[in-house]
């Protein structure tokens, strides 16, 4: 991505799964949101840290890798579901052949990614699969 | 349709009053790997032989919209809107307004809608709109990243989605939900290069078999890279007059019956249910609502498959096939020319290629070309109302309009 404040701006939300809840209808919201979709201008945010756990929507096994990823494929690309509800796009890690739709997951801090071998390197939250 | 309603003042209180529309004017250029040819070579091509083909002069011309992309990306050229207007002749001496639509994939269907509102509402008479994008001065990666920016950079780029991989999630689920089978995939590509076999701008015209498909390979499981489109250079272009004075120009005018248009989360994660997209869903309701037509009136539609399973979902969402049963409509060759409802008899994306902020307009002359009568070996006999589906990333913006020989 090539920029550290783009990056930097959002070190907690990416390390930690800090996200936002309206107090008004309860909907959870990951990343933050600063008008949620339900009450728009009524609505009421207060930042809110996910618990990280959670279960595979639908996933990939992604061959032909994004730039910036081409050290890591084939690699597992899936949309997760979080307990409170928000689902979020991710990397699962781990035993990637065992995954299903369904499997349950949990959020581990991880590298994500560089920018080239001089670069930054991107570091952020994963997912690996845990037992039922 | 849980958590989508209609504007109760969508469409036809402001349709009333405006003008109805026509198209006078349509060419494609050869889709393909032009390496000899510009962005400016092609668009001009398009540009001036949809101006001949209405018979309108340079000098009637009152709005040019252009769909592009990406041209900062694939060419580092950003205004291209004047640049099309000088190169095609018309800044120096007439001026002409010329403005650049974007919405990623559906750039080419959102310059179309805007061409169609600005002479709907009076203010213009003779538009052009076009599209066209230049995507092989650039290697295949760097063309990838760029269209990768059509998604969530930081929420879905940054963990490591590729487009096929988006796509590959739609697919996984729709798999898991409705037992779509990846055969039933590699149909929608068997068909579409037996439908680009028969047009001459089509950037592959070899047929295929499943089995090259399912052997191909694997770029983000369950698709291979012949369940994806390819990067093409092309352009297109189609010239737009009012209804009553279309037949000044032409003995053989197509009319708009419906423009729409309509969005939704730009992250694929987001979205209500993953396996449709909803964007479709709102737009074609809009679409049939005011042409007053239902999807059993449409005898031929292009659709957006950008990877097999949008195809798929898009036969599904627009009411051609119900939900989970796109699928097997292909494989029993209901969407084939000669079946019930011909998808994609241009080739599609897959076949005649898909030069991003093109193909919504070449979409739309391929079906103004059907409806004329002129597509020749893959012509869809009496075809008399044709729909175009032009889609933005995985379904964040969706445009549709509706075309028919009768006024």
């Amino acid at each position: 991505m090539s920029s550290v404040p783009r990056f930097w701006r959002n070190i907690g939300v990416r390390y930690n799964l800090e996200g936002t809840r309206c107090k008004e209808c309860g909907e959870y919201f990951y990343p933050p949101r600063n008008v949620c979709v339900n009450c728009r201008r009524m609505g009421e945010l207060e930042p809110y840290k996910f618990k990280g756990t959670g279960e595979i929507v639908s996933y990939t096994l992604i061959h032909t890798p994004a730039e910036g990823f081409e050290g890591q494929a084939p690699y597992a690309l899936a949309i997760i579901k979080l307990d409170e509800g928000p689902r979020l796009t991710s990397q699962v890690i781990g035993d990637i052949d065992k995954i299903q739709i369904g499997t349950r997951v949990k959020s581990v801090f991880r590298k994500l990614g560089e920018d080239g071998e001089r670069g930054m390197i991107y570091y952020g939250t994963k997912f690996v699969p845990v037992d039922a | 349709m849980p958590g989508i309603k209609a504007r109760s003042d969508w469409p036809e209180n402001g349709v009333n009053i405006m003008r109805d529309v026509a198209i006078i004017g349509v060419k494609n250029t050869k889709f393909g790997e032009l390496w000899e040819r510009s962005l400016r070579d092609i668009v001009v091509e398009a540009g001036i032989g949809a101006i001949q083909d209405s018979g309108v002069s340079g000098k009637d011309i009152d709005a040019l919209y252009i769909g592009n992309m990406s041209g900062g990306r694939f060419i580092e050229q950003e205004h291209i809107g004047a640049l099309i207007a000088d190169y095609s002749g018309l800044s120096r001496n007439l001026h002409v307004p010329a403005t650049r639509v974007e919405a990623a994939c559906a750039s080419g269907g959102l310059a179309l809608r805007q061409a169609i509102m600005s002479v709907a509402s009076g203010y213009s008479d003779i538009v052009v709109a076009a599209g066209a994008e230049k995507m092989t001065d650039v290697g295949s990666e760097e063309a990838s990243s760029a269209l990768a920016a059509a998604a969530d950079r930081e929420w879905e780029g940054m963990a490591g989605a590729t487009f096929p991989g988006l796509y590959a999630m739609i697919a996984k689920l729709h798999m898991h939900r409705y037992g779509t089978t990846s055969e039933q995939l590699a149909e929608v590509a068997v068909k579409n290069h037996k439908n680009g076999c028969l047009n001459p701008i089509a950037q592959y015209k070899h047929a295929i078999t499943v089995d090259d498909v399912l052997n191909s390979i694997m770029v983000a499981d369950p698709l291979h890279i012949f369940d994806c489109s390819p990067i093409t250079d092309g352009a297109s272009a189609l010239v737009l007059a009012p209804a009553e004075i279309a037949h000044k120009y032409t003995d053989t005018p197509i009319y708009i019956k419906a423009t729409a248009q309509a969005s939704d989360t730009i992250a694929l994660h987001d979205r209500r249910d993953i396996t449709t997209l909803d964007a479709t869903v709102m737009a074609a309701k809009r679409a049939y609502s005011m042409a007053k037509l239902a999807p059993k009136d449409i005898d031929l539609v292009e659709v957006h498959d950008c990877f097999t399973i949008a195809e798929i979902c898009a036969i599904e969402d627009l009411g051609f096939a119900e939900k989970g049963k796109g699928g097997i409509v292909t494989e029993n060759g209901e969407t084939a020319i000669g079946g019930r409802i011909p998808v994609n008899t241009s080739g599609g994306l897959k076949a005649c290629g898909h030069p991003v902020g093109a193909t919504g307009i070449k979409q739309a002359v391929e079906i103004v070309t059907q409806l004329r009568g002129d597509a020749g070996k893959r012509q869809v006999e009496g075809a008399e109302y044709g729909m175009t589906h032009n889609v933005g990333g995985s379904g964040a913006t969706a445009v549709i309009h509706i075309f028919s020989r009768e006024r």
